[in-house]
């Protein structure tokens, strides 16, 4: 057994998957940063709002005023940089960094894919991306043009876990015997043309959608992996993915996935593709002349100890919702990070109501005044970011002056097309109640029953 | 969630059988397959609800006008109370058009729309007094949105000014008489001229916008009446109506931010108006009329959603109940028992929670602009 995992660990593979997926990369990285620039999302979700929502453990992390577009900017050079294959050691650190600060910077904004992008970097930090195909290659005036084959095969290990945990969460019966929430989501996009009035309404189309989704995530990993069904996994990426852009608001996520999938080829359509790079920006004298060596990776024992235990995590984290009692959809505690990818329709209002606890006396708050209009849906319907509101609301009246002041929150909440309920118990004054990562006891049990994973 | 996993497999392969056994008798009638109208649903609302009640509104206020220029000819207590049933029948039809804040309507007036011209109270009444002695006013600035409208001829109509004895005295023994003369003119002109061109605009202009754009975007019509909508029967009466005056969002009632503060007993009355015009918008119920036609109702409906259905309707009548027990002065109320008006708050508040999150998330429609990716 010893034996095998060492001579896996010293296969070598074509450099140029990897040169390509860090091209791939690189350049969605940054036109992902340039896009959000241009929406003026810099301002409206880190700038305007007075109140961020932390992750827990990372209330530090906060936006840094005006200097959050410099971060940006560090960020989407960093990208280029890495695009570029130049300092790439240095631009993949500045990368990681700065796209998982600003990630950390409010949870009101967290998407799967924004975590995805940040532990990718992370994995790409020990990866010999520039060994092919890069500035440093020109810079250093030499070349690798093969490198241990647990690289690639460690992207190719995250991508299969996004799309198989995925595939995974998508089996319980609101999704598969109630067609839930694509019973809700396709009927609203009757506007679209062609499809939107007529198949979008049918109710087979909803239950087909669902069950071929969860098959498209199960399967997707193992029909890139095998040679003979690769093609045709790809096509189904593709279809799949442009189908989900056109379909929901789903920003870039769609066209970083197709373009990751491309790493699951052979070497000989990665090397053409660098070809047509060569050909378009008249690269073709710069590498001709370079030294080809073997790679040798620098500190590979640590660095295989790292790779080997992040994966592992990847592999149990999204499990960790079994260590929680309650319904995972309805609590939402061991809910993140787990690929739980546009899987379910929920929805709440959350009512503050700010007491005095001597006198009884109490008001209501308007959530409009301290949250954006994000912030406050995002809040309506999330445990951790009550409780976190609560607090704020709590420091913020008793440093007006308010005494005695006690949190408690009236909080309906809908999930997946039941009719809404009570969700958090509204005679707990939650400004006593402390963030941890224990269940939380102040959240109502939810009146129905949700089968599967 | 252990044992679940261990017998996972036998789930999965039952949901198989269950779902192959139970996918023909799955579709239920409503989900017949053919879209729903949304075109339909916006003709009712224009042409039934929408565009009768700003013309309703415009008669109404004719008759204000008429009942002011009586008065102003021949000033004398009878005429006053002529001008203020007029005015309390336009007040009751406005209840049925302040949540229209859409097409001409939203732009003009900031934020709050063409409500700034209508019905903004308190009515801070130092800016009339002061209009009126100075004649140096203009119903045009936003500085004056408080300071005219329904709320504004109230305190003119019913409200008596500094160093007066009765409401009369404005118009007869004042030092500013003359100036009282002319700022009810004026505000009586505003809410005319203003009106009249948002009925105009329905009628020639924006009605054919309003129903074609059936699309589901931010702009698109349904989207903005379902968000104007759930804006005012959370903002417009649940909070200004009864949650402000009853202190539910300040350390103390504050009766005298009721709504007709100076006449004081209808603040129930309108009210009341308010609460039938919004559940009236809800069924498609015909301005005026009886008959029904597309709305909300049969929108949810079609989306298999009578439980919404039942639950709002059950709600709305609720908080109708609770808000018909209380004093027809609602500054009354709170001064004596207002205990009965948090009641009626929160029976409110539930048909709040019904709307913005059991319809919107059936119709699936945005509340607010949310510009943002979603995953």
């Amino acid at each position: 057994m010893k034996l095998n995992i060492n001579t896996y660990l010293n296969k070598t593979t074509h450099a140029a998957p990897l040169a390509v997926f860090r091209i791939g990369f690189g350049v969605m990285m940054c036109l992902s940063i340039i896009r959000f620039w241009y929406h003026g999302w810099i301002d409206t979700l880190y700038i305007q709002p007075k109140f961020h929502f932390s992750y827990y453990g990372f209330e530090f992390i906060k936006p840094l005023g005006n200097y959050t577009y410099i971060l940006f900017f560090i960020c989407g050079l960093s990208a280029c940089f890495v695009a570029l294959g130049l300092k790439y050691r240095i631009a993949i650190i500045s990368f990681f960094l700065s796209f998982t600060y600003i990630e950390l910077m409010d949870k009101t904004t967290y998407l799967n894919h924004y975590y995805f992008i940040s532990i990718l970097s992370f994995l790409m930090l020990f990866l010999p991306a520039n060994a092919y195909f890069s500035v440093d290659n020109i810079i250093k005036r030499k070349r690798y043009e093969h490198i241990p084959k647990w690289t690639t095969d460690s992207i190719k290990l995250l991508l299969s876990i996004v799309y198989f945990y995925a595939g995974l969460a998508k089996l319980n019966s609101d999704w598969l015997l109630k067609a839930q929430p694509l019973k809700i989501w396709l009927p609203s996009k009757y506007d679209l043309p062609f499809i939107g009035e007529h198949l979008l309404q049918q109710n087979w189309f909803h239950y087909a959608m669902s069950w071929s989704g969860a098959l498209y995530d199960l399967s997707i990993p193992f029909l890139l992996l095998y040679k003979k069904t690769r093609w045709v996994a790809f096509i189904f990426v593709v279809i799949f993915h442009v189908f989900t852009r056109i379909l929901f608001p789903i920003g870039m996520f769609p066209f970083i996935m197709i373009v990751s999938a491309l790493i699951f080829f052979d070497a000989n359509i990665h090397v053409k593709i660098i070809n047509i790079l060569k050909y378009l920006f008249k690269l073709k004298k710069e590498f001709v002349s370079l030294k080809t060596q073997p790679y040798k990776l620098k500190y590979r024992k640590p660095i295989l100890i790292i790779v080997g235990v992040f994966l592992s995590l990847q592999l149990l984290i999204p499990f960790r919702y079994l260590l929680y009692p309650n319904e995972l959809f309805w609590t939402e505690e061991g809910y993140r990070f787990s690929w739980r990818v546009m899987l379910m329709e929920k929805m709440g209002i959350s009512t503050f109501k700010i007491v005095d606890k001597e006198t009884g006396v109490f008001f209501y708050v308007d959530n409009k005044d301290f949250l954006t209009p994000f912030q406050e849906k995002q809040m309506g319907s999330q445990p951790d970011f009550i409780l976190e509101y609560a607090h704020y609301l709590g420091e913020h009246f008793t440093n007006q002056g308010h005494k005695n002041v006690q949190v408690f929150v009236e909080s309906y909440v809908a999930l997946n097309g039941r009719l809404s309920q009570p969700f958090i118990d509204k005679s707990v004054n939650l400004y006593t109640e402390k963030e941890s990562f224990k269940p939380k006891n102040w959240i109502l049990p939810f009146k129905d029953d949700i089968k599967g994973l | 969630m252990i044992t679940g996993k261990k017998n996972f497999l036998a789930v999965l392969i039952t949901m198989l059988i269950m779902v192959a056994c139970s996918s023909s008798s799955d579709d239920s009638p409503s989900d017949s397959g053919d879209n729903f109208d949304r075109g339909a649903l916006l003709v009712n609302m224009a042409d039934n609800i929408i565009i009768p009640a700003f013309e309703d509104l415009q008669t109404k206020l004719s008759a204000v006008d008429i009942a002011r220029g009586n008065f102003i000819n021949d000033i004398n207590q009878t005429n006053l109370d002529l001008l203020s049933d007029a005015w309390l029948e336009a007040y009751k039809t406005w209840q049925y058009v302040e949540m229209f804040n859409i097409g001409k309507a939203e732009e003009r007036g900031g934020d709050k729309g063409f409500v700034s011209f209508f019905n903004i109270y308190p009515l801070t009444i130092e800016d009339v007094q002061n209009g009126a002695a100075s004649k140096n006013y203009d119903l045009d600035s936003s500085n004056f949105h408080d300071a005219q409208g329904f709320p504004a001829l109230d305190f003119l109509i019913h409200g008596i000014a500094n160093s007066d004895t009765s409401a009369i005295d404005k118009f007869i023994s004042n030092t500013n008489k003359e100036g009282y003369i002319s700022y009810l003119t004026d505000v009586v002109a505003q809410m005319n001229a203003l009106n009249n061109s948002f009925a105009n605009d329905w009628k020639n202009n924006y009605r054919d916008t309003f129903v074609s754009a059936t699309g589901n975007t931010v702009t698109s019509s349904l989207n903005k009446i379902v968000n104007d909508y759930i804006f005012y029967y959370e903002k417009g009466l649940r909070a200004n109506k009864i949650g402000i005056p009853a202190g539910n969002f300040s350390n103390a009632p504050l009766a005298d931010k009721v709504e007709a503060l100076y006449k004081d007993d209808v603040s129930k009355a309108l009210t009341l108006e308010a609460l039938n015009a919004v559940q009236d918008m809800f069924n498609g119920k015909q301005y005026n009329g009886t008959s029904t036609g597309e709305s909300f109702r049969t929108y949810l409906a079609f989306l298999d959603r009578n439980d919404i259905v039942t639950l709002l309707n059950s709600r709305f009548d609720d908080a109708r109940q609770k808000i018909e027990v209380l004093d027809d002065s609602f500054f009354s109320q709170v001064n004596t028992d207002n205990t009965k008006m948090t009641e009626a708050f929160d029976a409110l508040q539930l048909a709040v929670v019904t709307l913005k999150v059991d319809m919107v998330n059936a119709f699936d429609i945005r509340l607010d602009f949310v510009d943002a990716d979603g995953d």
